[in-house]
């Protein structure tokens, strides 16, 4: 029988041993497959032995689908084996672009959405599935630039990508409000414009305010709590979709497991609030 | 064939490297406060890779030289693999030629050994040789051997200066305690059951494995290594790098 996945935790090296007798209902973790693309040794160990107890979750941050090139086919092939050897319960990426003539620049880039992106992601996240031979959920980046040269909104863009390629969608709801505030739009109707049956799975993390005060920017930073207006737009969101896979992402300052534990209890209750899950 | 899409990404990438760079394309980004998020997250998470990478030369020579130190590497070599752990195959020429290191002739294979320590990390796990594998053999075949040493394993031979003690102590984030032999030192790196191990090696050992490397039978490696110590303890060699789980199954 399939696990059913209710909140999720993102695996930290320090929190291994608590991670591995986590035995919480529904628990599963996340990682970034750039940390365990190497040909062997302890990290992979780590990882199995985790996947032995836990379903896992593999959240892809360099594939580079919004980039002018095909994705990387060495990088494929070896997310393949990994998928091969963990047999991960989701594979997801950013809609965003990271690599160019072979350097990798360590972050989720922004495009402007024109048709001829739109082309070329989609062929992309085509080819991905292709070699991956399953469905990949496609994540909405975090925002701080206008850009006028957008041809698509984000949501008609990731539902238009949906209908291409049959991938699926990764909310991550701590970037929608993030770039609803630094780009001045409403969250709640972003979120109620996404596809409800493409949505496979939410984000829900913390953020800081930018240093730079005169620029008034919210920052990804996965470095903090959830906000109350986060947890609000997740319900609000549960309501219209019902429950979805939840991971909470923490990369930096990160606390004590049991913290992090406490965080992801309190998804978890509303998931079940929704009446469905166990 | 250059698409607009192309254009674009190489002016942000140009823009995110070079300040100064005031491409009309980009302006209507590179203007906005938001630009120097992206900016400031690519630099900083390669440096940041770079230091995890190096923990020795970090502690050696301090965070505030190292980022200085690292922003140009960055700048100049940005990762080539989108597993940053494998970031870092060019630092060590960049160290050897940095000017400001150059007092600290030492750094580079301070540097190499950092590196020879995450190559064994990241290694095809292997089966080790067992000694008494090894052992069953008769002594002619035995010197006719070919030994395969396993992906896991490292070793480096720096002529001059002990950079292996600097290393090790620098390494383990600890104190120099004992007063510095100024003379060639070698390392030796094995990961033993997930974890990588070290201990020092003689000029001989390394270059038994140099020779072991390029698929020579063990009489022309110990040939090779007695002429470059010719004290060299044959037996003893062997017992250390079977110990040290240096050959393959």
């Amino acid at each position: 029988m399939k696990a059913i996945l209710g909140a999720g935790l993102g695996l930290k090296p320090q929190h291994f041993d608590q991670a591995l007798q986590c035995s919480a209902v529904g628990m599963w973790f996340e990682v970034h497959p750039e940390n365990y693309l190497m040909a062997g040794g302890p990290r992979l160990a780590w990882l199995d032995a985790v996947r032995n107890r836990h379903p896992l979750s593999l959240h892809g941050v360099s594939l580079s689908l919004a980039g002018a090139e095909p994705p990387d086919r060495q990088h494929l092939q070896r997310l393949a084996a990994l998928i091969a050897r963990i047999e991960p319960a989701l594979v997801s990426e950013h809609l965003a672009w990271s690599t160019l003539n072979g350097r990798y620049f360590p972050d989720l880039l922004p495009v402007p959405r024109t048709n001829a992106v739109l082309a070329r992601v989609a062929a992309n996240i085509a080819q991905t599935q292709d070699v991956l031979k399953r469905p990949i959920a496609i994540e909405n980046p975090s925002h701080y630039l206008r850009m006028d040269n957008h041809g698509w909104s984000e949501t008609d863009f990731l539902g238009e990508l949906v209908s291409r390629t049959g991938c699926a969608l990764l909310v991550d709801i701590n970037n929608v409000y993030v770039s609803a505030h630094n780009l001045g739009y409403d969250a709640c109707a972003y979120l109620d414009q996404l596809p409800a049956q493409a949505i496979a799975e939410i984000h829900l993390a913390g953020h800081s305010i930018d240093e730079d005060d005169d620029a008034h920017l919210l920052i990804d930073s996965h470095d903090a709590p959830v906000i109350e207006p986060v947890w609000q737009l997740y319900r609000h969101l549960l309501k219209r979709i019902g429950e979805r896979p939840t991971l909470i992402e923490r990369d930096d300052r990160i606390p004590d497991f049991s913290e992090l534990l406490q965080e992801r209890n309190q998804a978890q209750e509303i998931l079940m609030a929704q009446g469905v899950m166990p | 064939m250059s698409t607009q899409a192309d254009t674009f990404q190489h002016d942000f990438i140009r823009a995110i490297y070079d300040h100064e760079d005031e491409s009309a394309t980009l302006a209507q980004l590179t203007q906005q406060p938001g630009f120097k998020v992206y900016r400031n997250t690519v630099i900083k998470a390669s440096i940041d890779a770079l230091a995890a990478n190096f923990p020795s030369i970090v502690q050696l020579v301090g965070t505030d030289w190292f980022h200085s130190a690292a922003l140009i590497h960055v700048r100049a070599e940005p990762p080539e693999s989108v597993c940053l752990i494998e970031y870092g195959r060019r630092f060590v020429d960049f160290l050897r030629d940095f000017p400001p290191a150059a007092e600290l002739t030492y750094l580079a294979d301070i540097a190499h050994l950092d590196r020879c320590w995450t190559e064994c990390h990241i290694a095809a796990d292997e089966r080790a040789l067992e000694p008494a594998q090894l052992a069953a053999l008769a002594p002619d075949l035995l010197l006719q051997s070919v030994l395969r040493i396993r992906a896991g394993v490292r070793w480096h031979w720096c002529a001059t200066q002990p950079a292996y003690t600097i290393w090790d102590a620098n390494r383990r984030q600890d104190e120099l305690t004992q007063e510095l032999n100024w003379q060639g030192e070698g390392a030796l790196l094995s990961r033993i059951d997930g974890a990588v191990v070290w201990q020092p090696a003689s000029l001989g050992m390394c270059v038994f494995l140099d020779v072991c490397a390029q698929d020579a039978d063990l009489q022309t490696a110990t040939g090779k290594a007695l002429e470059a110590e010719s004290t060299l303890d044959v037996a003893a060699l062997l017992g250390t790098l079977l110990a040290a789980q240096v050959f393959a199954a």
